[in-house]
């Protein structure tokens, strides 16, 4: 085990290299750019034996890893917002050809105006791809993840891509000391890739070809399927990993204080992080607050919600916005406990890099508490120099 | 049981039945005008034009559809296109 | 009782303020904290303009992700930027105000909340001493970290000569290193 401290970006890279990644092709991006100038630093120094593709746009970026991946080699790449939405079409295209692909992607808000900091949107709006979408609060977390993330989508009965999301520069930018484990733990803990399908010239078959309507309609059945398989095995890995490594970020969902709160702060990213402060303040004015800090967006963690009681109030926090519906994570949560009898609330808060401290938390909470909330809440912004109503 | 269900095709003789069957016109070959470039068996687009070890092609009627790509891109003219009876 | 210090430094583009920040970090691992954070100003850095970076030592594992706005001490690499930037700002009472300059404590105290106190070490002359410099102007981060363990009991001059010298291998490390054992020496803080 080794004890480095370094950023989220370099950590990610320093993870690709562990899960022996054999393909990289990305496209830089602030604020992703130093993950591919650390990929490429390691490749050139000799450290990390992969391939490096170096393309003209995030479309080609994962266009090219499409096809690595179906030669049945491991994939890396990464991406953040406007990168990410360029790409949407290829994501549908990797998740449907079922490519275990494993993809950073540094959460970052999308202009105009024009910002590089951190909210979910861009993610938000991959969500019905068929990834599955992870969030990390912690730099180790991303180490963990990322690793784990490869278990998953190359488990026989998954076979999908996962979305690795980090906060811009909260994260991205921001140093933590990560223990990385010896490298033949790593092996131990992730084989090489076995693929059920391969492009190979020696057994030549083709994927994609047209499909009628039955047919069709069964390959979506089995995405679905594959996505609620991966609820257990997200829990099964991270158990497997703690007893390797020590290192437990939670499974689909991370609890923090939650057994017997009375309210739940619910969020995903560093903002479930931030969250266990401000529950650890509350406590001591003995308010009964916890935290379930959404680690998988999809499959989205329906039965671990569920087993909140119904006397349980939501407090959940959202980065993004459906816009004419409400906040995303909020919809999810009230779809998850349609019919049960739990007060829930949302606030739309951080975006564009919105500042969201403790602080902010505990008045949400309270707000709840006092019976002063509304349904759904904004946190307050500013006008700033540039901006302004027509 | 399967584990995921996706779109693999492998590469298989006629897959959709015999396809001479939908043509129109057919194909006839002159062997003493085909000078044995290859173009008819590289440009069909159903694989259906046999290459011999001397060089030489046959066209395999059940599966022609009858485009007539290779009386077009003949060079020599050695194929023309000639109704069904 | 946990433990927590924040940290601001301000400095301009190319100064070695981030890096401080992350040497900084490392060091008060080294030196028994259990936790350590350390990031730029989140946004686009110019070279010559004014800039920040942060830093959160623990003593328990930190979960905090917002922003700093209540150091526990602010280190200020160039002197000219207390005419540019309220460095001040938000430092908690009984926080401390690390400055680059030549002058002493006594001399510019007036100057600042005297709910604070101030340290000085003139760091610039030790780069100039040991000719550390980068395109002929003299860079003052690695020099400025050794004043730091005369401010705060957590992170340990050992261990800020240690992490220098690994991240400056050979003659660099030893001059980097020479300067900021001679800073932990001059420092001088206001009572």
């Amino acid at each position: 085990m080794k004890l480095i401290m370094d950023t989220a970006n370099h950590i990610a890279g320093e993870a690709a290299k562990a899960a022996r990644a054999e393909v990289v092709a990305a496209y830089p991006i602030t604020p992703q750019t130093t993950v591919v100038e650390y990929i490429q630093k390691l490749i050139s120094n000799g450290e990390f034996d992969a391939d490096f593709i170096c393309v003209e746009s995030e479309h080609s970026a994962m266009a090219a890893t499409i096809g690595a991946s179906a030669t049945g080699v491991r994939t890396f790449t990464a991406t953040s917002s406007h990168g990410l939405l360029y790409m949407h079409e290829m994501l549908h295209w990797a998740a449907l050809a079922r490519l275990p692909i494993v993809m950073v992607n540094i959460n970052r808000t999308i202009g105009p105006g024009w910002n590089i900091w951190a909210d979910h949107q861009d993610s938000m709006a991959q969500r019905d791809t068929g990834w599955l979408q992870f969030h990390c609060g912690s730099n180790q977390e991303v180490f963990d993840t990322v690793i784990q993330s490869y278990k998953i989508a190359e488990a026989e009965e998954i076979q999908l891509p996962i979305m690795v999301n980090f906060d811009a520069f909260i994260l991205s930018h921001t140093s933590m000391p990560v223990s990385i484990p010896d490298q033949p733990v790593i092996d131990k803990f992730l084989p090489k890739r076995k693929p059920v399908w391969k492009l190979d010239s020696s057994d030549p078959l083709t994927h994609g070809n047209i499909i009628p309507p039955d047919p069709y309609l069964e390959i979506r059945k089995s995405m679905q399927e594959s996505q609620d398989k991966a609820r257990d095995l997200i829990r099964t890995t991270a158990e497997e990993w703690k007893k390797l490594t020590g290192f437990w970020h939670g499974g689909t969902v991370e609890e923090y204080r939650a057994e017997d709160a009375d309210l739940v702060v619910l969020a995903m990213g560093t903002l479930g992080s931030e969250a266990k402060v401000a529950v650890d303040r509350l406590r001591k004015e003995r308010i009964k607050a916890g935290v379930f800090r959404i680690r998988s967006f999809r499959p989205f963690p329906i039965d671990e919600i569920k087993k909140l009681s119904e006397e349980t109030k939501l407090v959940v926090v959202d980065k993004a916005l459906s816009f004419g519906g409400e906040g995303v994570l909020y919809s999810e949560v009230k779809s998850a406990l349609y019919g049960r009898k739990n007060e829930i609330f949302g606030w739309i808060a951080g975006l564009g890099g919105k500042d969201v401290s403790w602080q902010d938390l505990v008045q949400m909470v309270k707000a709840v508490k006092d019976g002063k909330a509304k349904p759904v809440n904004w946190q307050k912004g500013g006008k700033g120099a540039i901006t302004g109503f027509i | 049981m399967r584990e995921i269900f996706t779109t693999i095709s492998r590469p298989v003789k006629g897959a959709t039945e015999k396809t001479g069957q939908w043509r129109t016109f057919k194909p006839l070959l002159d062997k003493k005008k085909c000078t044995r470039c290859l173009r008819c068996w590289i440009l069909c687009p159903d694989g259906a034009i046999q290459r011999n070890e001397d060089e030489s092609v046959e066209i395999n009627l059940e599966y022609c559809k009858g485009c007539g790509i290779c009386a077009n891109e003949c060079p020599v003219k050695a194929i023309r296109m000639v109704r069904e009876e | 009782m946990a433990f927590l210090l924040e940290i601001r430094l301000h400095g301009r583009g190319g100064q070695g303020a981030v890096t401080a920040a992350n040497l900084l970090a490392v060091a008060a691992l080294r030196s028994g904290n259990k936790d350590a954070q350390a990031s730029p100003f989140f946004g686009a850095e110019r070279r010559g303009a004014p800039v920040k970076a942060f830093a959160r030592i623990s003593s328990e594992e930190i979960n905090l992700r917002s922003q700093i706005y209540n150091p526990d001490l602010v280190i200020v690499l160039d002197q000219h930027l207390l005419d540019l930037v309220d460095v001040t700002e938000g430092l908690k009472k009984g926080g401390t105000l690390l400055i680059n300059t030549k002058k002493r404590p006594a001399e510019i105290v007036s100057y600042f909340p005297n709910t604070i106190r101030v340290a000085t070490v003139d760091a610039t002359g030790l780069a100039l001493k040991y000719e550390i410099k980068v395109g002929g102007i003299p860079v003052v981060n690695t020099a400025i970290l050794g004043a730091i363990p005369k401010v705060t009991s957590a992170i340990k001059i050992e261990k800020i000569i240690e992490v220098i010298k690994g991240r400056f291998p050979g003659e660099s490390g030893d001059k980097n290193a020479k300067a900021a054992r001679d800073a932990f020496g001059m420092t001088e803080v206001s009572p």
